[in-house]
């Protein structure tokens, strides 16, 4: 067969495909948004969509389940969190058609707001886990996954992380083979599906036992390798952290999990037979170790060398590992001094004129989840709080309800569109329901787009790009109680301060929609028709180096030292420089100039 | 054709929107036509929104590890002067290093707190004597109408370190990754980045 160059994620959705999944959802996330998005693009006959959030992308899975076909959901790993209540209980049902959740981890939080191990989902809700390391078995363990879950009747969870979704490596392609399984839905079935107590109690006993049934196929499960080379030291490891072990100590003994929850208990007892000295190299939790030590092994070493947070890496393993006897490269040149480089956000994003509105109007300021992260650096400064998603709504109204009269004023919560959609509808339904005052702002960029441009149910668009119903966020906060309904257009900031202003004053719910705001780097809105200008240039006579400007952190604009004066006789001790090649025309630097020194550029 | 069973590490820097991702593409595509085992890492996400950016790419006969090993690189392809200097660590003592000479100043530097280093090419001749080649890349893309194949002339000047591989691989990977309407100018730029070190 054809052997191509994948990526992790493309290679979990081509397992998907070759399994003959029919019915695929998910909700993005870095690392795991490229999965769905390759079976939304690349395979007409599996169906693909963006759910509203992971939780609802777990019952399209489970649903699709039952109905008889091989089904997926995939997400990051808080999605998980998200869809834990669902992951819970269909582990009591079971599946009848393959269902498999992906879950990509984030150690290092590349890309989040937190560094949890999903491997203690798996434990927690007693279902087994496969761990692939590289992008052949992204594919091979995405497919067998099917025939476990099948095989145990029971949800099958797949582990990635960002080294492994985001790596790319050589993937030999195989064809899709659609199963067998009987297409239907049985109301007969509904003591396998309902879980009133009655059911629960029965499905409870089939948890254990199929749990006794996976630990034996662990022992069994072709993709728990050993491999004994030196019997002096060996390893046991998974994912992309055995791949950096072996690199580092390719002549030793390894015991390579592909599936990490059950594990193996007898080929780990033939392990320790086999090898003398045993280390255990796992990222994050010491959950291998756990485990194993509980079974009664001696370990030589883990989580007493191992680092147990950040991501690993192939010369932390083998300082790990070598301690004193590792000699590090030397350092010839100290790096640790040089201008840090922070992501930005874009030139002409529409969240800049906002942040800086709220930041002049001294607002405190529940953020969310998505680009407008970035706002939180300097100098710009201007969220206060990143939770989880739709955490800032909940947490205005928290706020404002501690202080009381003090409250309207102080704050506002703020998100993005698609994390409204995916979880900032209930709490804005429980500020207007439980008589709260605060304010929350939509920040409509008509994507999700920091994890790049995803559609959503606001967006107009399905996943496959066919136009759909989009929702209207004034009519749906007037359905949830919300009377106070404002537009602001972000790129005119003052009249942007006055509304926000306005409505935070209010003792009542507010809700502030951005509107013609769509992400700067989305063609399909062309976000740069409505500039009036292609660009702006400063005007070196009047530019009073006053560094107004320079507080809306635009990648286009700096600051030059020049000790100099100004036409009219101005001192000053530099002067801003905006660069052509980065510059769009949004005009927020204009605007704000006291001194008129910032001066359009005809189109 | 001579093949090296060694893994040969290639760490390549940038920032976001530079299309580093893209010149790591057009390696792995070269080096798995060519016959080899290849890896290759990166971050997506928040990196994409002008932060800095690295790829690890590795070839060899069988490449376990996605990441290079810290201080292991035989290169370096540096798309932006500091993106280049912050990795000068993971170079080899006999490592080689490409720079695009073109500076792209970080938020510290636009708000004149620090300055942007001076002199960085020399920098890295004090530490690589002669292994250090430096390219105008945007230079050259900018002639050719589009300062966005800067990446791939950085590619061609990248190519000379490997003669066992032929022109037209180069040319046909670049080919089958890029759009139609802006191959044209993307093999141009190829060309005249492998013309600028050979």
């Amino acid at each position: 067969m054809k052997k191509v160059v994948m990526q992790g994620n493309e290679a979990i959705a081509r397992g998907a495909y070759e399994a003959g999944v029919k019915v695929a959802a998910a909700y993005p996330g870095t690392p795991s948004s490229e999965i769905l998005r390759t079976l939304a693009e690349k395979y007409p006959e599996v169906y693909a969509e963006w759910s509203a959030n992971e939780m609802v992308a777990v019952q399209v899975a489970g649903g699709a389940s039952i109905a008889g076909v091989r089904a997926m959901a995939s997400m990051k790993h808080v999605g998980l969190n998200v869809a834990s209540d669902a992951l819970m209980t269909f582990a009591y049902t079971g599946v009848k058609g393959g269902l498999v959740i992906v879950v990509a981890d984030d150690p290092f939080s590349h890309s989040s707001q937190n560094e949890q191990d999903s491997r203690n989902w798996a434990r927690f809700a007693k279902v087994p886990m496969l761990e692939p390391s590289d992008s052949q078995e992204c594919k091979d363990f995405t497919k067998i996954a099917f025939e476990i879950s099948e095989k145990f009747d029971t949800p099958v969870l797949i582990r990635s992380e960002t080294r492994v979704s985001h790596s790319d490596s050589i993937v030999e392609l195989g064809e899709r083979v659609e199963p067998n399984i009987p297409i239907g839905l049985d109301p007969k079935e509904a003591p396998k599906y309902t879980m009133v107590p009655a059911y629960v109690r029965q499905r409870r006993i089939f948890v254990e036992e199929r749990m006794k049934r996976l630990e034996e196929y662990a022992d069994t499960f072709q993709y728990n390798v050993m491999e004994i080379n030196d019997t002096r030291y060996g390893i046991i490891s998974s994912g992309v952290s055995y791949l950096y072990a072996k690199e580092v100590f390719p002549d030793w003994s390894f015991l390579k999990l592909g599936m990490v929850w059950p594990l193996p208990k007898k080929l780990i007892e033939e392990f320790f037979k086999k090898v003398k000295k045993v280390a255990i190299v796992e990222e994050l939790d010491p959950f291998l170790e756990t485990e194993i030590r509980a079974m009664g092994f001696k370990i030589w070493h883990g989580k007493d060398v191992v680092p147990k947070m950040y991501e690993l890496s192939p010369e932390k393993v083998e300082q790990a590992l070598k301690g004193n006897k590792f000699k590090p490269p030397k350092i010839r040149f100290d790096t640790s001094n040089l201008p840090k480089r922070p992501p930005n956000l874009c030139p002409g994003c529409s969240h800049r004129p906002l942040f800086y509105a709220l930041k002049k109007l001294g607002l405190f300021v529940f953020g969310d989840i998505g680009c407008y992260t970035l706002a939180t650096s300097p100098p710009l400064e201007a969220i206060h709080t990143t939770i989880c998603m739709g955490a800032g709504v909940g947490m205005a109204h928290g706020a404002s309800k501690a202080l009381g009269k003090e409250g309207p004023g102080k704050a506002c919560a703020v998100l993005g569109d698609s994390t409204f959609l995916h979880a900032g509808i209930p709490p804005l339904m429980n500020v207007a329901y439980n008589k709260g005052n605060s304010t929350t702002i939509v920040l409509d960029n008509k994507t999700t787009a920091m994890t790049g441009h995803q559609e959503h149910p606001g967006s107009g668009y399905t996943a496959r790009l066919e136009p759909t119903v989009a929702v209207n966020y004034e009519e749906l906060g007037k359905a949830l109680g919300v009377k106070s309904i404002r537009y602001v257009n972000p790129y005119n900031v003052k009249e942007t301060m006055d509304i926000i202003r306005e409505e935070v004053n209010k003792d009542e719910p507010s809700l502030i929609i951005c509107k013609d705001s769509p992400c700067i780097l989305l063609r399909r809105a062309k976000p740069l028709e409505k500039f009036k200008y292609r660009g702006y240039s400063v005007d070196e006579e009047k530019c009073r180096g006053c560094r107004v400007c320079l507080e809306i952190n635009c990648p286009a604009i700096s600051w030059i030292k020049q000790e100099g004066t100004t036409k009219d006789g101005h001192r000053r001790k530099g002067v801003s420089y905006i660069n052509r090649d980065l510059c769009v025309g949004c005009s927020v630097c204009e605007q704000i100039c006291k001194f008129e020194a910032i001066k359009p550029i005809e189109k | 054709m001579e093949k090296r069973d060694k893994v040969t590490n290639v760490f390549l820097s940038g920032v976001g929107g530079q299309g580093t991702i893209l010149a790591s593409n057009i390696l792995a595509a070269v080096f798995s036509s060519a016959g080899y085992d290849v890896k290759k890492a990166e971050v997506h996400g928040m990196a994409q929104r002008g932060g800095d950016v690295t790829t690890h790419f590795r070839f060899g006969k069988k490449v376990y590890s996605p990441l290079i090993k810290f201080g292991d690189a035989d290169y370096l392809l540096a798309f932006e002067l500091l993106e280049g200097l912050r990795y000068i660590n993971w170079v080899k003592d006999d490592g080689k290093i490409v720079l695009n000479n073109h500076k792209i100043y970080p938020p510290v530097v636009n708000l004149g707190e620090m300055e942007y280093p001076e002199n960085i090419p020399d920098i890295f001749r004090r530490y690589f004597n002669g292994n250090v080649y430096v390219v105008e890349g945007v230079e050259i893309a900018r002639r050719l109408g589009n300062i966005q194949a800067a990446n791939v002339v950085l590619i061609g000047a990248f190519s000379n370190f490997f003669p066992e591989i032929k022109e037209e691989l180069w040319i046909e990977s670049i080919k089958s990754l890029i759009p139609e309407r802006i191959q044209e100018l993307n093999i141009k730029a190829f060309l005249e980045g492998r013309r600028a070190l050979s």
